[in-house]
């Protein structure tokens, strides 16, 4: 239980739904980051395209102003090499774009509407990472 | 150009929650996943942080007829659960396990981190495109 930070995490999750909250009573939008991602490529109207484009610029200023004043540690991970980044990124944007949603639009949205096929969706990428983690640390003896 | 402001104010309230939240830390979000190992249960919090903000917010927002910016609430019209919902939902847990990045953090990583996060972002990018080509035929 190292590393426990329940009252900042539990802030940044309240953040989260503030924003989540703002798109859809200003836009009408879920704020579901893969598939506003994936939009942006995939949606022909230059409109879809241009607030699409907007959230990700916020995204990643809002990030980057927090970093500026706090700065954020990411130990490093001897395990992790570039081929590992690529496959698990490969899959994730597969699995994502395959699955409707990710932590955000599943995750947030998603249950947050009691959509049944959120909660299932949820539950299952949750199941499937928890057992990746226990395999790797099994095979690699963390 | 309202909705484009309005994208922007949400995507950075995202990024600064993320930021806060340690989501954007991939030892953290392994941690969390670590269930049996060295568990971190802070995740937890960030999720249902969000989770009850939006449920509150959403039940004052679905009850008004369109959204300020907008003539409709764009929902999912997809609601079936079957196997493609599974098993993309399954090949998204691995890689978040095997990597501790899932889109949104990767994405509001590049801004402060060089390194890992553009390259699970490009990866990413590259699933996503690879899916849509093997769908559509």
């Amino acid at each position: 239980m190292e590393n426990f930070t329940p009252y900042s995490s539990l802030a940044g999750g309240i953040l989260i739904g503030i924003s989540a909250s703002v798109l859809m009573l200003l836009n009408g939008r879920i704020a579901g980051i893969s598939g506003i991602i994936a939009g942006i490529f995939n949606v022909s109207a230059l409109s879809e395209k241009a607030w699409r484009f907007a959230f990700v610029i916020g995204l990643i200023a809002g990030a980057s102003v927090y970093a500026y004043y706090f700065p954020i540690e990411v130990a490093v991970r001897e395990h992790v090499s570039t081929g590992l980044l690529v496959i698990g990124g490969l899959l994730v944007g597969v699995g994502t774009a395959m699955g409707g949603g990710c932590t955000s639009g599943h995750g947030i949205c998603g249950i947050s509407r009691f959509s049944l096929r959120s909660i299932t969706a949820t539950m299952t990428f949750l199941l499937a990472g928890i057992t990746t983690v226990y395999l790797v640390n099994y095979f690699i003896g963390a | 150009m309202a909705k484009i402001f309005s994208a922007l104010l949400a995507g950075g309230l995202f990024g600064l929650g993320l930021a806060l939240s340690g989501m954007v830390d991939p030892n953290k979000v392994v941690n969390f996943l670590d269930v049996t190992g060295n568990w971190d249960p802070s995740l937890m919090f960030v999720l249902g942080g969000g989770v009850i903000t939006t449920t509150i917010a959403y039940r004052f927002i679905f009850a008004k007829k369109k959204p300020l910016f907008d003539d409709d609430f764009h929902l999912p019209s997809v609601l079936s659960i079957d196997g493609r919902l599974l098993s993309g939902a399954v090949l998204f847990g691995v890689g978040w396990g095997l990597i501790g990045y899932c889109p949104g953090p990767a994405v509001a990583s590049i801004g402060f981190r060089p390194g890992e996060p553009l390259i699970v972002v490009i990866s990413m990018l590259a699933g996503m495109l690879l899916y849509r080509a093997i769908a559509r035929r």
